[in-house]
């Protein structure tokens, strides 16, 4: 019998390593340089959000979904108030779905906008990052405007959102999305073409269609494995059926068909945003029924129920009949879904929350088989992973 | 569709709800009722989402084990649910779907549900010699123990929680509402308010 002598190196990579996008260890496997195994151990970011959620009213919850992926809040925000405006039974206005999509769609540009240069810089480019971040300055700008915070908004709310927006936002939106296609192609005049980005990520970290969908992936992830799937499209949600917009897919399933796929994405959010913005009329932002939503400030001056409507919502919460849910949303990484029971009373019984970052760097392990060491750092920057969500 | 689940053995109580499928099923027959799940090709739920608990404390069967699958020819999500007792352990679908792997340690871990035939069952969200099942509902929020730097020792050491304050958790629920139509001390009346 043949004797197979195995050499190789055990190394730990991380939690502390700034190419880990926050706090990942992994135990790497190397021959030579080769890697043989990567396993991801998580959990340095556990937080217990689910438990805690089970402790706070339904109104209370919606900021720890800022807290999960921290770069993209409002879409979390977003998949909370879906699942409990579904176990409530109630509809938001016209004028709410829309600036929820308008919102979304900006978290998502700000998510691309981080993600992109991150996993430039990871692979080597410095520049990416400076620009990227005085682009995200600017769209943050946008999100203290109606909620008055940069990044935990808190803005989607059960019922519709928190606040309208200022008085002459809708042209400040207009005005803004022009320059934005201008910025996207000087950045990838910046990254597309460039020789040492295709070096390191064209042909590493190959998923197939068919091993993306087994996995359990979502997003950018699935799309850039060729499956044209989207549940802005394939479920939509809010006002998603009013816009068009198309689904961009890659071929390879590559760290360079990621890349440009959120590269494309961007393009498309803007045309959603533009659409949006022609098509939004004046009108209530959250419905009106006193019970759910908070009464106006000036009203609870003058109106006796008024008041007691907003020390009920305030200190017990509103009911939630019981039952089951899970309510999905297209976040920027993938599919963030909530799945929330209620026992009837004002507090969630349990509020499972899927981070579509947890499925993707399952795949790690699979998809780094066989690459060097360094491309390990590509392929997590092309995963988009933030440890706030997979940890939860 | 629902007229293809209805064949499969061991499911019951379907409940449709747009692109929403609810369903029970028997626990004994989960690899049986999975891999048709996948492999029919008029359901064809090839993707799995996320698998999780619910903890009833009072109940003989403590756990809802829920499995949620998606799928992506049929545009359908179905929310499979199965109930098991404390010590009960569940054939794990690994096998079937790899995603599962992760979300049944993450069960495992957080429940203490243990999955029969997982290739690698560790804990994966808690910290490293973790004891106890955080999402119990008898697992107190706070936890058992606390971490702190210690100065002298130079390392990090694990203490028993002490808080400060209680850790108060009001009940806000009025007393009033849901409130028969009676006044209290008015029982000599006819009986009809």
């Amino acid at each position: 019998m043949k004797e197979v002598e195995l050499n190789t190196t055990t190394i730990n990579f991380g939690p502390q390593h700034p190419a880990a996008h926050g706090v990942l260890r992994l135990v790497v496997e190397l021959e030579g340089e080769v890697v043989q195994r990567a396993e991801p151990h998580i959990g340095l970011l556990h937080r217990g959000t689910e438990k805690l959620i089970e402790y706070k009213t339904y109104l209370q919850a919606v900021p720890y979904f800022d807290r999960l992926d921290y770069v993209s809040p409002m879409c979390q925000e977003h998949a909370f108030a879906l699942a409990t405006e579904n176990l409530l039974g109630i509809n938001v206005p016209e004028r709410a779905k829309y600036i929820r999509v308008i919102f979304a769609e900006i978290t998502r540009i700000l998510n691309h906008l981080l993600n992109i240069p991150a996993y430039a810089a990871d692979i080597g480019a410095v520049t990416p990052f400076l620009w990227c971040f005085e682009e995200r300055e600017k769209l943050l700008e946008f999100h203290e405007a109606v909620s008055g915070a940069r990044f935990h908004a808190a803005y989607f709310r059960p019922g519709g959102v928190h606040q309208d927006m200022p008085e002459g936002m809708e042209v400040k939106l207009f005005e803004h999305f022009k320059t934005l296609p201008k910025f996207i192609d000087d950045l990838e005049s910046l990254l597309t073409n460039n020789r040492i980005l295709r070096q390191r990520s064209v042909d590493i970290g190959i998923i197939s269609k068919s091993e993306a969908i087994e996995w359990g992936c979502s997003g950018p992830v699935l799309r850039s494995a060729g499956v044209a799937w989207d549940l802005r499209r394939s479920q939509p949600y809010d006002a998603y059926d009013q816009v068009d917009f198309e689904v961009p897919v890659g071929k390879k399933g590559d760290c360079f068909d990621r890349y440009l796929v959120r590269i494309e994405e961007m393009r498309q959010s803007i045309s959603i945003i533009n659409q949006c913005l022609n098509k939004i009329k004046p009108g209530p932002i959250s419905i009106e029924d006193n019970k759910i939503t908070p009464p106006k400030r000036n009203q609870m001056k003058k109106s006796m129920e008024a008041l007691i409507h907003h020390f009920k919502l305030f200190t017990e919460g509103y009911r939630v009949p019981a039952g089951q849910v899970y309510s999905a949303v297209e976040a920027p990484k993938g599919e963030f879904g909530v799945y929330l029971v209620s026992d009837g009373s004002s507090k969630p019984y349990r509020c499972k929350i899927r981070a579509p970052g947890f499925a993707h760097l399952q795949t790690l392990d699979h998809l780094s088989k066989g690459h060097l060491m360094a491309d390990i750092a590509a392929i997590l920057g092309s995963l988009d992973i933030v440890f706030g969500e997979i940890d939860r | 569709m629902i007229k293809f689940l209805t064949k499969i053995d061991g499911i019951n109580n379907i409940l449709e709800n747009n692109n929403l499928l609810e369903i029970e099923f028997e626990k004994n027959n989960i690899i049986k009722i999975f891999n048709e799940l996948r492999d029919n090709i008029e359901l064809n739920f090839n993707q799995l989402l996320d698998i999780t608990a619910v903890d009833y404390p009072s109940r003989e069967f403590r756990f809802d084990l829920i499995y949620i699958l998606q799928s992506l020819t049929k545009n359908k999500k179905i929310i499979l649910k199965t109930f098991i007792k404390e010590n009960e352990n569940i054939e794990s679908i690994t096998n079937i779907h790899k995603s599962a792997d992760w979300y049944e340690r993450e069960c495992y871990d957080l429940f203490g549900i243990e999955f029969i035939n997982h290739p690698d069952l560790r804990r994966i969200m808690t910290d490293y010699n973790f004891e106890g099942y955080p999402l119990r509902k008898d697992f107190p929020l706070t936890g058992h123990t606390e971490v702190r730097y210690d100065d002298l020792e130079k390392k990090v050491i694990y203490e028993p929680v002490k808080l400060t304050q209680e850790f108060r958790n009001f009940d806000s629920e009025s007393p009033w509402e849901g409130m028969e139509n009676k006044l209290f001390g008015d029982e000599k009346s006819s009986g009809e308010n």
